[in-house]
């Protein structure tokens, strides 16, 4: 007879109501507090888990916040707003804490074990307006927000890996694959003479599995940890004037500045706030064919900074390019881009970058205004001096809208929080599969699990569609009686 | 004038007009040959796994293949018994004759059914609509609705070696006609292949140096309905394996095969692949399971399963006689291979009619599939909507959570297929609900609905589900207290307080007969207790694929119109809107499924919907 009992994820029962969700939703400029807001049927009851009882709306309850362990990470304002009269039309709690970013994330997390799912990008807005709750007016932009809000999610979900970790995961998915493939195969096949359920390896590789999450979700908390903020590597060719940007973004003297080619020779670390959010800069020693060894090194350094950033800003001297306002033209300006990229990176794919044109201030007045013209529309391109500060207001906004800070869409920060959810997610998942496995309850609760833990898995690669799981069966497997 | 036409009378045609004719519709069915109602094209098998899950489901809809197979299954075999109770699955190996029988006396018994042999050459086509069939001989019948179950008949070449000829399958006649009359309508038409193994004289085998296999006792039963006692005797069947020299044998042959020789261009069943294939695939195993199968009680031929072959005759002898067991076999039907036209099935609604021609249903091989139970799925799910779109009703098709059915027709008309498609459990992502034994409880009621069962069913349908109820309200209320040492027994430890038989049922290591048994309570039918031991060890599954399907639920709800302009849709990348403009989804739940569409992508389609203030929420029939 069959044996098995075991127990899921706690979900609230919502009846066919969409999913409940939650996400960061601080306005800009508002350093030092932070809102996440929940909207859905069991919004009401999952932050009742966080913060006891609440219930009359509009109402400003001041309360301690507590994980599902009971331990108080934040205190804070909370206040619920019932269906209709809130901004999704749904029940929404917000939540408003002093905390930072690891707050944040610890509060969403939470919010996801007692049952809520990490909002996409957009969805608030979108829910909103399907639920009548928008005009005709703010209508128009929501399909906009949605769409670019959904490219940027794409981008940041593996852009905001980092190589090794990005690695790690695809890893990761790959094993959970292959032992799906061994239990499926044995499930849908079981006269092929392949029934592995009871094979050893099965339990192995599930171990195997269990301990490179562990690892993997480790490592992303302890990143999360470390590099909260966003972290901006300054690179380029000696003399370009990378110091003196770091200068100027940290307000005082961090770095030596010479008119000497090649002064920084190590990699220099700055931390500051941009609206609110925390930025690692770093500046690095100019790239250039050098046979010192410790510049060597140095080079080095400058190359893996730039691999491992969120984003690069890539400093040059603009009076080195030959500009003139009679031959300054986008696909001329592109050219030289071009090879003096190819000089610096090599075959190096730099990720996301921002190309800084410096020492405006050295051009001619005519020639400057001619290129600031050419580059107003230009979202990746910024001229600016960091002498002088001109064109400094833009190149921040530039650097705002990368990290995603003040609008909608997707920051970098719950890009990782939602890997970090994502990841434990699999983790609980995976440990059921397991159990279920050494009970010796039936396979298809384990092939259940394994499923669950695959599309966990999913959230952060961002694969959405279905992995041809019997077209691997097939390859792998001879098939058919 | 009749209601319902159905052309073809194998599985899908079968139950389509059995289905028809049960809602009460005046109903015609058309057939080449009346004496090849209901014939297995190739193994006299009935089930496997997910196949049977279809076949209980066509059972609780009152379609007639479960009880055929009861009616003629001559070796019953349970799969998967130990992996559980949603992938477990019931293997029938019939005789083809008494299947057959079995078949055409139902229909021929079926009231409001009237059965034709002639060969359909043509549709008759109005508007934008099909009214009527025309026969070779030129008979023009017609209709409210037409059903097409041509089979692998359309253009149907038949391979053996670098030999062919036009065949609908071996000894029948394909139908040229109507394949080319399909191709100058607006379909978009393809080709695949399928292939049968060589049958032989059962006189000629040693079976003494062979591996039997018996049954399963007691002898499972696939349908819910079939009396005790139905099943015909019981035989074994018989494995042995192909040898290092069957191999060099099809090697030394493959530059005759159809397949290598570039002849075939249809694309064959990854799952179903012939021989050559395997050898040709997989080089470094050196011997393949061949399971011999009995055609029947009243015969000789055996169906040796797993050595499917389109070689040349000589190499099919030399092959057959290197095997063990084999050694003086006689060949008394060659294998073959079979290539023939089929629809894609992405221009089908879920209702299975055609969205260029109105009132015109395929189901089927011609859909795509392969498969005895996959053919007739769609035949009664074509054969009800059939009815309902000749009263003007709306159309039905069971949700992916509530049959493997769904599932079928959504991944056929969602994801379109490039291969003969067959169902597997993996298919299904509520598998953990739909099994085997729960089909009755998730069809019976619509079943009944539509008229499709009779009062007789119905009531020992309602009979279990309060057998089941009572049950579940017994084991809730029911209290054990410590020191009853039968109980403790079951438990294998002693309780220290009192506990309810729901709480004591969960734990894996107890049983519910035991229990009942321990706790001196009586025992029900025993598909009453495996219900119901199944509802409560596993409820956390079972509640988390509730919690998803009822999101599922919202999103089915939200219908998108088929005339939907894609392209005016903001912020769709083009391959996106591409392939929605290519699906045409009925509801928000399909859109997402298409591969490619992303969340997002969803998201601006609702947007869209709702802006032009065409977002209708619609009960979902689930
Ligand atoms: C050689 C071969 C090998 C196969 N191998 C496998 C296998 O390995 N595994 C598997 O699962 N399935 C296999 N099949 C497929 C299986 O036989 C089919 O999936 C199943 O029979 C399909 O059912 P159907 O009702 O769609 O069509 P069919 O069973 O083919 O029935 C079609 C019916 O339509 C009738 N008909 C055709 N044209 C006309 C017309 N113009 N007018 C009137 N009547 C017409 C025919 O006489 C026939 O009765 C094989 C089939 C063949 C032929
Ligand atoms: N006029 C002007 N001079 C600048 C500007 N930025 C940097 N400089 C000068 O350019 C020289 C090099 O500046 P640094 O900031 O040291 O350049 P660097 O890129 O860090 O150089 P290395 O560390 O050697 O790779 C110094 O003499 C700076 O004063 C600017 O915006 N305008
Ligand atoms: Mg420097």
């Amino acid at each position: 007879m069959l044996r098995a009992s075991l127990k899921t994820h706690p979900e609230p029962n919502t009846g066919d109501a969409p999913a409940t969700i939650v996400a960061e939703a601080t306005p800009s400029g508002h350093a030092g507090i932070s809102v996440v807001r929940l909207s859905g049927a069991s919004a009401l009851a999952i932050a009742q888990g966080v913060v006891g009882r609440i219930s009359k709306p509009r109402h400003a309850y001041f309360r301690s916040f507590k994980t599902s362990r009971g331990t108080v990470f934040d205190q804070g304002v909370v206040l619920y707003f019932r269906s209709p009269n809130s901004f999704t039309g749904e029940d929404v709690v917000e939540f408003q804490g002093h905390g930072g970013p690891i707050v944040v994330s610890t509060l969403i997390q939470t919010c996801v074990e007692m049952g809520a799912r990490m909002a996409r990008p957009g969805e608030f807005s979108e829910r909103a307006f399907l639920n009548d709750k928008m005009d005709l007016v703010q209508l128009e932009g929501v399909a906009d927000l949605i769409a670019s809000a959904s490219e940027q999610a794409a981008k940041s979900a593996l852009g905001s890996l980092t190589g090794i970790f990005s690695k790690a995961v695809n890893a990761l998915v790959t094993s959970v694959i292959e032992l799906r493939i061994y239990i499926e195969a044995s499930i849908d096949f079981p006269e092929e003479e392949i029934d592995f359920l009871a094979e050893p390896f099965v339990l192995e590789r599930t171990t195997l599995i269990e301990a490179q999450l562990r690892q993997i979700l480790k490592q992303a908390e302890q990143g999360r940890r470390l590099q909260v903020g966003f972290s901006i590597a300054l690179v380029g060719s000696p003399n370009a004037g990378k110091s003196s940007v770091l200068n100027r973004f940290s307000g005082q003297d961090s770095a030596i500045v010479t008119a000497i080619p090649g002064t920084t020779r190590d990699v220099i670390r700055e931390q500051l706030l941009l609206d609110g959010y925390p930025i690692q800069i770093a500046d690095t020693a100019g790239i250039r064919e050098a046979t010192d060894a410790i510049e060597q090194e140095g080079i080095a350094r400058s190359r893996q900074t730039a691999l491992m950033a969120d984003l690069s800003l890539w400093i040059i001297d603009v009076t080195a390019l030959d500009l003139t306002p009679l031959n300054l033209s986008r696909s001329m300006l592109e050219q030289q881009l071009v090879s003096a990229e190819a000089v610096l990176f090599k075959d190096q794919a730099t990720r996301k970058r921002l190309v800084v044109l410096n020492k405006l201030d050295l051009l001619p007045e005519s020639t400057q205004r001619a290129l600031v013209d050419l580059l107003a529309a230009d979202s990746d391109t910024f001229t600016v001096s960091a002498k002088t500060g001109l064109g400094w207001d833009h190149l921040l906004s530039g650097i705002k809208r990368m990290v995603g800070v003040g609008d909608d869409s997707e920051s970098l920060f719950s890009a990782r929080t939602r890997h970090i959810v994502a990841l434990s997610e699999a983790a609980h998942y995976l440990a059921q599969a397991k159990k279920s496995l050494m009970a010796g309850l039936p396979g298809e609760l384990m092939a259940e699990d394994l499923k669950q833990v695959q599309v966990a898995l999913g959230e952060i690669t961002g694969q959405v569609t279905s992995d041809d799981l019997l077209g691997k069966i097939f390859s792998s497997f001879c098939i058919g009686k | 004038m009749f209601d319902v036409i159905v052309v073809g009378g194998g599985h899908a045609g079968s139950e389509a007009a059995l289905a028809a004719a049960r809602m009460g519709a005046d109903t015609l069915l058309v057939t080449q040959n009346i004496e090849t109602l209901g014939q297995m094209s190739c193994n006299p098998a009935i089930g496997g796994i997910g196949k049977s899950h279809l076949v209980r489901e066509i059972d609780a809809l009152g379609g007639v293949m479960a009880e055929a197979a009861d009616a003629a299954g001559i070796h019953f075999r349970v799969l998967n018994a130990r992996k559980g109770p949603a992938v477990r699955a019931t293997r029938a190996q019939t005789d083809r004759q008494l299947y057959k029988q079995f078949i055409r006396a139902r229909l021929e018994n079926q009231p409001g059914l009237r059965i034709f042999q002639q060969s359909v050459d043509d549709l008759i086509v109005e508007g934008d609509r099909v009214v009527g069939v025309v026969t070779q001989m030129q008979q023009r019948f017609m209709a409210r609705s037409v059903i097409l179950t041509v089979g692998t008949f359309l253009g149907g070449i038949i391979h053996v070696g670098l030999n062919q000829q036009s065949g609908g399958r071996a000894g029948d006649s394909a139908s040229n006609r109507l394949a080319d009359r399909l191709r100058e309508l607006p379909f978009a038409v393809g080709r695949l292949k399928t292939g049968t193994p060589p049958r032989v004289d059962a006189r000629s085998v040693d079976f003494s140096t062979l591996t039997p296999q018996p049954g399963d006792q007691p002898t499972p039963k696939m349908s819910f309905w079939s009396p005790d006692g139905r099943h015909p005797e019981q035989v074994p069947c018989h494995i042995t394996h192909t040898t290092e020299k069957t191999h060099d044998i099809i090697r030394a042959g493959l530059d005759r095969s159809p397949l290598y020789s570039g002849v075939i261009d249809g694309i064959g069943p990854r799952y179903c692949p012939s021989i050559e294939d395997k050898i040709v695939r997989f080089a470094d195993k050196t011997s393949h399971q061949i399971f011999i199968e009995p055609e029947g009680l009243s015969t000789h031929e055996l169906y040796p399963n797993g050595i499917s072959t389109s070689l040349p005759y000589d190499v099919q002898i030399d092959l057959l006689r290197s095997i063990p067991g084999f050694e003086s076999a006689h060949i008394t039907r060659p294998g073959y291979a079979i290539e023939y036209d089929y629809f894609e099935p992405k221009e089908l609604k879920s209702s299975l009619e055609t969205k260029h021609l109105n009132g015109l249903f395929f189901a089927g091989q011609i859909n795509g599939t392969t498969g005895y139970e996959e053919a007739g799925a769609q035949g009664i799910l074509a054969g009800i909507n059939a009815v309902l779109q000749a009263r003007g009703d709306p159309a039905w098709s069971p949700a992916r959570s509530e049959a493997y059915i769904g599932v079928l027709v959504d991944d056929l008309i969602t994801l379109g297929t490039l291969e003969p498609y067959r169902m597997f459990t993996s298919r299904a992502e509520y598998r953990l609900i739909l099994r085997q034994d729960n089909a009755d409880q998730r069809l019976c009621a619509t079943a009944r609905k539509f008229g499709l069962l009779s009062d007789e069913q119905f009531q020992a349908f309602e009979q279990k589900q309060e057998a089941i109820d009572s049950l579940k309200g017994e084991l809730k209320s029911a209290l054990v207290f410590a020191g009853n040492a039968a109980v403790d027994a079951v438990l294998r430890e002693p309780m220290h307080k009192e506990y309810r038989l729901s709480e004591l049922i969960k734990r894996p290591e107890v049983n519910l007969p035991d229990l009942l048994q321990a706790a001196g309570r009586s025992l029900p039918e025993l598909d009453v207790i495996e219900q119901v031991e199944i509802e409560f060890k596993y409820q956390g599954y079972i509640d988390r694929q509730t919690q998803e399907i009822s999101r599922l639920k919202a999103q089915q709800g939200l219908v998108i119109p088929l005339d939907l302009d894609y392209s005016l849709i903001s912020g769709l990348s083009n391959e996106v809107r591409q392939k929605l403009a290519q699906v045409k989804p009925e509801n928000i739940g399909q859109a997402g499924r298409i591969s490619g569409v992303t969340p997002a992508a969803v998201s601006l389609l609702l947007v869209h919907l709702k802006r032009k203030g065409g977002l209708v929420k619609r009960a979902a029939t689930i």
